[in-house]
């Protein structure tokens, strides 16, 4: 087995079109994991049990499965319902929804630190049940939990492979047809890896500079209040 | 009916594979994260480089691509594994990785007075770490071990990518053979999730009965 730099020149533009891929599919399955897990957090704290507990048994299932599972359920059972997807939308949709289930986790030990006062001093100044969440409780809920949720940014990431798997032309997926194209596995899964580890070092930094910038917060909102 | 009880069995079979992959695999991450994690504040600096290097490496790339590398470019480099085998050593190295980082932080965090009075007592490194630290260490880590090892089980959901017959690849077999794809999907994914509480359940058992007489020195 010998390292060929050639094949490695060779490959890159095809790589370098599944890794555009790979991006888009965590950028967009990001912003769905903050947005719904965001919703998920705040349904699990509602004052009504019909919408606190379901949320939370959700929450836990999906949890507790194989995101591939998931993603296999969304592209081969919700054509039978009549819902087809195209690949990356339902890779985009499983990744969101299991990683929401994450970040609404991240969401509630936010809310759950903010202290009981605020939410008494909200009701005191007769602010509603919407109003109070809004302008009292989230402001003071996310900002300690960026760094966190930073966190499953990266890790939603490496999970991006799984979509090789409903047929999404994602980095891995054209790492495996060219190795098997070619007979050649050493270059192209290896060179995967290094896609991956060099973004999240990257990656790691930026949430360091973010735990520096928002770390501190909560700890001081505390002291103060 | 009959048709149905012979597909629940390829299924069942499945998930005892599932069962064996995720038994070995935290028996093997557990091990490679108290060596890594312990490694990672020895002392000797080559022996923390190490450390550090393995858990960087495993931490940063994908537990896909760990799997395909070990599967399919350790051969050529003259080491052949069987799918079971590749499947243990990549969730293993993998998850090891993450408890490695569990195992530091939970050592770091037993009381210093702790670490003072075993050496006022004079007990040796390796007595305060087996007598004094890792005891009120362990109990640290093993709600966050808990959730390791969930994540271990959703792990080898993807070793059936590698063509080992878990139950999400008997799941597969069975769409392709019926047709039906809501069935085998349905069954295992409440599978996962029941194979998942258990393992809940026995690391919070396993926690009471660890933090027995503990309550006063915990913080």
């Amino acid at each position: 087995m010998e390292w060929d730099w050639q094949f490695v020149w060779q490959i890159l533009p095809t790589l370098a079109e599944g890794a555009k891929i790979t991006i888009v599919a965590t950028l967009l399955g990001y912003v769905l994991a903050v947005v719904l897990g965001l919703v998920l957090a705040v349904m699990r704290r509602s004052p009504n049990g019909l919408i606190s507990r379901p949320t939370g048994g959700f929450v836990e299932f999906v949890r507790g499965t194989p995101l591939l599972v998931q993603l296999y359920f969304l592209f081969y059972i919700l054509p039978e319902a009549g819902i087809t997807l195209a690949p990356l939308v339902a890779g985009v949709i499983g990744l969101g929804l299991h990683y929401a289930t994450y970040t609404s986790e991240v969401y509630r030990a936010g809310i759950d630190n903010v202290p009981r006062g605020q939410w008494e001093a909200a009701k005191a100044c007769n602010l509603t049940y919407r109003q109070t969440w809004r302008h009292i409780i989230l402001p003071q809920a996310i900002m300690p939990v960026i760094p966190a949720l930073a966190n499953y940014l990266i890790a939603m990431f490496k999970e991006t492979p799984l979509l090789s798997a409903i047929t999404v032309l994602e980095l891995m997926n054209q790492a495996r047809s060219i190795a098997n194209y070619n007979y050649r596995y050493v270059e192209p899964i290896t060179l995967v890896g290094v896609f991956f580890l060099v973004i999240s070092l990257i990656s790691v930094i930026g949430v360091k500079y973010l735990e520096r910038r928002f770390g501190g917060y909560g700890r001081r909102g505390r002291a103060a209040s | 009916m009959e048709m149905w009880l012979g597909y629940m069995q390829l299924i069942l079979h499945g998930a005892w594979i599932t069962i064996q992959l995720t038994v070995y695999g935290c028996a093997f991450a557990l091990g490679v994260a108290l060596v890594a994690g312990l490694g990672r504040i020895s002392p000797f600096a080559p022996v923390r480089w190490i450390s550090v290097g393995y858990i960087e490496f495993f931490r940063g790339t994908s537990i896909f691509v760990q799997l395909f590398w070990i599967y399919y470019v350790l051969p050529l480099m003259g080491l052949s594994l069987t799918p079971m085998q590749a499947g243990v050593l990549a969730l293993g190295l993998n998850v090891g990785a993450y408890g490695a980082e569990v195992v530091r932080s939970a050592v770091q965090a037993v009381d210093e007075g702790q670490k003072e009075a075993a050496v006022a007592v004079n007990l040796t490194r390796y007595q305060t770490m087996r007598h004094v630290i890792l005891p009120q260490a362990i109990v640290i880590m093993l709600p966050t071990f808990g959730n390791n090892a969930i994540e271990l089980l959703k792990g080898t959901a993807i070793v059936s990518l590698i063509s080992l017959s878990d139950m999400t690849f008997q799941a597969q077999v069975v769409r392709a053979q019926t047709g039906n794809t809501a069935v085998p999907f349905i069954t295992i994914l409440v599978l996962y999730f029941a194979i998942a509480s258990v393992i809940s359940f026995a690391v919070r058992s396993l926690e009471k009965r660890l933090t027995r007489g503990l309550d006063g020195v915990r913080a």
